[in-house]
């Protein structure tokens, strides 16, 4: 199923340049100078670095996985040996179980971790709580896989911080000129301004229970919003824990009729997975107004298949822009591009020179955000 | 600008019709003029601008941006006006930092005081001034493509709400009036009198029925009323005036430009309240047509040379509201019918008809004639007391529909979707469909009421336990011989359509009754829909 990447190039020499275009190393270089594709490769599994012997983000059970965040779909149990920042392990025991893996081993930000041959650092990627780049390094070249990133202030996690790299490996979730995130400050003030317009109908806000949900509470209550917020069931342990990693989410009440009558949700915010929305679950509510934060919000057409009364464009992904930011700032000497709308980043980047290609890693959602 | 894309973007979201009437009212209490005059001309599509061609768009974002990049984001999007919105490029323009947005009112007035050839320059310029969700309501001003489910009747519930007048009163004045209204609104706000309807040929506010009961018949004398066909076409007034001749709906939409031959007839000076159908042409009188042939002339801001020629549209006649000079509305009907037949004897004869007068002496007498009416495109009988004065409204006691029974056909339920409001987390609206060769079901129509509460959560339940597959809010239900959920659907009528897979499309489908008993390989094939539309041709 993994199609060999076409290579496509544009503009300026790169070091590595005559090696790829000859498929073999140019002679008087000898062997000092290593191909990015012996560094890491793509694999059913993953991205599989062969002189380490590890995969970052498989999306199967391996012995060695370095992991960059706890998404499910980049987080798997079943490993032998999971490399991640502490956040991102204390995610996946909350998610697996403490024996979602043989042997853990915390990686501190910046910090040097040798891997056989190879050197690996974790960086902050902005994403969600513990979200890293992982940046791999042999023999003076550097290639930064950076999961999922967001280069815009979060008050949930460390910021994201561009890596000087030969090869910069970035997601494309929202890689269309189409996708400018709007400030999430001023969506919220959307979703508060309806809120007060609808006393009588309680607000059901679509979030994706690790770092959308926490975010969008955050981003409420620094709206200066201080009333109890419901939360579904399925976001209660992962707000305790982002709570106990000292991001202060305010008063979270369960969303359950037991706890409160049905008139009392009248006027309140509710959050859930966009999932529990179709289940009897939303039956409890008055009138409820459905909402849904996410950078699909963007566009009409899909907020109304999913019958989202209210949209709010809040994403945790980097937008067309930032993307386009992001690797001016980088200045890596090629990019590789994976999960999303891979052919119009790849486009930009040959437009300004800069050599790109479609990674076409299989397994993960470009749906998700 | 923001405040009308503002305005735009909560109708489209808004699936219910109070919050809709509450969105446009809550704009005309906080939106000044001439804004909210200009916002209200827009989604009314009242609003006479130069257009900007698709075109015309296109070439101004490819002097912006890689056609390539374009288009793959018009791909992904699937919608001109709502891609250039999105990604036209802002960096580079000189917007940071500025404050001047055009408003609405600027943007109207400049496209109304400028040359068509004008359009695509004053565009560009404002793009560059707006944001994302401005751009969008620009582009959907500019190139007329407001589509935003909001039927006139509704926008003049809203200002009637507005201002706590009767909504007739909005429709008797809404001809005369030109945008940015102010009159209305000064009006409505208790600011200013009535504005006084000057334009020539107004609409005059019909008078509607209420559907009989059947144990209404015990308390009504036949002697009392008299009875004709209820023909199920458009019910239209064709009024006029000063030489100004005008076609309207019910509600008070002028539809003059979609029907030019039958307005052209119009050769008098009055009003008539009839019913627009269209004929067979080639026959020596009117030769009523069927429900397919009026299907080709509906819904048509223009009409073409051959449609005139295969589809000519009439007016048959029911009442006579204006006379000359005289206004009749006040006259018992019998008088005004009279009165009527001698008007109609003067016009077109293959233009105008006046509609018959059914002959009875019982009710059961006028139910045989129900049971059996001589042309498909009829759709009941209309009982009008003998005395009724012509009353806008729905006056009580007057005028009556007695529709006929309903289409009924066995249908399995194939796919269900989530409700909005009240019924959210609930499956409650269903796309159900009937066999066709080789033991497929194929959808015929979607409904999504005619059942109570109770059987909504049976219904719900069933969705949930023998759902297949999800997609968003749809799920695809369990259906198959042996396997699945019988509806009894009711439906008014039923035509061909290339629109739909099966190619029937039915009118007013609801469901009348859940049968769990009946075996889904007993429902209906689609043969049984296809011999119910030759037998209405």
């Amino acid at each position: 199923m993994i199609a060999q990447p076409m290579l496509r190039r544009v503009g300026k020499r790169k070091p590595f340049r005559w090696a790829l275009s000859r498929g073999r190393k140019p002679p008087y270089l000898g062997c000092m100078t290593p191909r990015p594709e012996d560094l890491l490769i793509p694999r059913r599994e993953g991205l599989y670095c062969p002189p380490g012997d590890f995969f970052i983000d498989p999306v199967r059970g391996v012995d060695r996985a370095l992991i960059t965040h706890g998404h499910a779909d980049h987080a798997r149990a079943g490993h032998g040996h999971v490399l991640a920042t502490p956040e991102t392990l204390d995610i996946m025991a909350i998610r697996y179980g403490a024996d979602h893996a043989d042997a853990t081993q915390p990686a501190s930000l910046g910090e040097e971790i040798r891997i056989k041959d190879v050197t690996v650092t974790f960086h902050p990627a902005g994403h969600v709580l513990g979200s890293a780049q992982i940046a791999v390094e042999r023999n003076g070249l550097r290639i930064v896989a950076s999961g999922d990133y967001k280069p815009r202030p979060d008050p949930t996690c460390a910021s994201f911080e561009p890596v000087a790299c030969d090869v910069f490996i970035t997601e494309a979730t929202f890689a269309l000129p189409v996708f400018r995130h709007p400030d999430a400050g001023s969506e919220i003030a959307r979703l508060l301004r309806s809120v007060s317009r609808n006393p009588d109908r309680a607000h059901l806000v679509g979030v994706y229970s690790l770092g959308k949900a926490q975010r969008v509470i955050r981003l409420i209550r620094d709206a200066g919003y201080q009333k109890p917020l419901y939360i579904h069931g399925a976001l209660q342990k992962l707000c305790d824990y982002y709570e106990s990693q000292g991001i202060a989410l305010g008063e979270l009440r369960p969303a359950t009729v037991e706890a409160s009558a049905k008139g009392d949700f009248a006027g309140a915010i509710v959050l859930g997975p966009p999932s529990a929305f179709g289940d009897k679950w939303a039956r409890r509510f008055p009138d409820p107004l459905i909402s849904f934060a996410s950078g699909w919000m963007q566009v009409r057409a899909r907020a109304r298949q999913r019958g989202v009364e209210l949209p709010l464009v809040i994403s945790d992904h980097a937008d067309w822009d930032e993307l386009a930011e992001t690797i001016t700032a980088v200045a890596p000497g090629e990019v590789w591009v994976t999960h999303g709308r891979e052919e119009a980043l790849v486009r930009w980047c040959e437009m300004q020179g800069i050599a790109a290609k479609p990674l076409h890693l299989v397994g993960y959602e470009d749906e998700g955000d | 600008m923001n405040r009308f894309a503002d305005l735009l973007d909560m109708l489209a979201f808004t699936p219910s019709r109070n919050a809709k009437l509450a969105l446009l009212q809550d704009y005309f209490r906080t939106v000044p003029d001439p804004e909210r005059g200009y916002a209200l001309a827009a989604i009314a599509r009242d609003l006479d601008i130069p257009a900007v061609k698709p075109a015309q768009l296109r070439e101004l974002i490819s002097a912006r941006m890689d056609p390539e990049l374009f288009a793959y984001s018009y791909d992904y999007v699937g919608d001109l006006a709502e891609t250039i919105a999105l990604a036209w490029p802002e960096k580079e323009t000189a917007r940071a930092g500025r404050n001047d947005a055009p408003g609405l009112a600027e943007v109207v007035e400049t496209l109304q005081a400028s040359s068509r050839r004008d359009g695509p320059r004053l565009v560009e310029d404002w793009l560059d001034r707006l944001d994302a969700p401005g751009r969008y309501a620009l582009l959907k001003l500019v190139t007329g493509g407001f589509r935003m489910g909001l039927s006139g009747r509704l926008i003049k519930q809203a200002l009637a709400g507005f201002g706590q007048v009767e909504v007739n009163e909005i429709e008797e004045l809404w001809h005369g009036l030109t945008p940015p209204y102010l009159e209305l609104f000064a009006w409505l706000e208790g600011g200013g009198d009535k504005p006084v309807n000057a334009a020539a040929a107004p609409f005059r506010p019909v008078m509607l029925s209420h559907a009989v009961e059947l144990t209404d018949f015990d308390k009504l004398d036949p002697d009392d009323f008299t009875a004709e066909w209820k023909w199920d076409g458009i019910r239209v007034q064709a009024t006029s005036e000063r030489g100004v001749n005008r076609l309207y709906t019910r509600t008070g939409d002028d539809i003059s430009a979609a029907f030019p031959d039958l307005v052209d007839a119009i050769a008098f000076d009055g009003a008539l309240d009839g019913e627009l159908l269209v004929a067979r042409p080639g026959g020596e009188g009117i030769e009523t047509g069927t429900f397919s042939d009026l299907q080709q002339r509906l819904n048509r801001k223009t009409v073409t040379a051959k449609q005139l020629r295969d589809h000519p549209a009439f007016f048959r006649a029911y009442d006579i509201l204006q006379d000359g000079a005289f206004d009749l509305r006040a006259k018992p009907f019998l008088e005004r019918r009279a009165r009527l037949e001698s008007f109609v004897a003067e016009l077109d004869p293959m233009r105008f008809d006046v509609s018959q007068l059914l002959p009875f002496t019982t009710w059961h007498e006028l139910s045989l004639l129900r049971a059996d009416p001589p042309f498909a495109v009829i759709e009941g009988v209309m009982i009008k007391r003998k005395l009724s004065p012509y009353v806008p409204g729905r006056p009580k006691g007057e005028w009556y529909k007695w529709k006929r029974d309903p289409f009924l056909i066995d249908a399995v339920l194939m796919y269900a979707q989530r409700g909005h409001g009240k019924r959210s987390g609930y499956y409650s609206d269903y796309t159900f469909g009937v066999w066709r060769d080789e033991g497929e079901l194929v959808p015929v129509g979607k409904a999504y009421f005619g059942f109570t509460d109770e059987e909504l959560l049976k219904i719900d339940k069933y969705v949930r336990d023998n759902t297949i597959e999800r997609f968003g809010p749809v799920r695809s239900v369990r259906a198959g011989p042996d396997k699945g959920l019988v509806f009894e659907v009711a439906f008014e009528g039923i035509n061909r359509s290339t629109r739909h897979k099966s190619g029937v499309a039915m009118r007013f489908p609801r469901i009348s009754r859940l049968r769990w008993d009946k075996p889904p390989a007993e429902a209906d094939r689609l043969e049984t829909l296809e011999r119910m539309i030759d037998g209405t041709e």
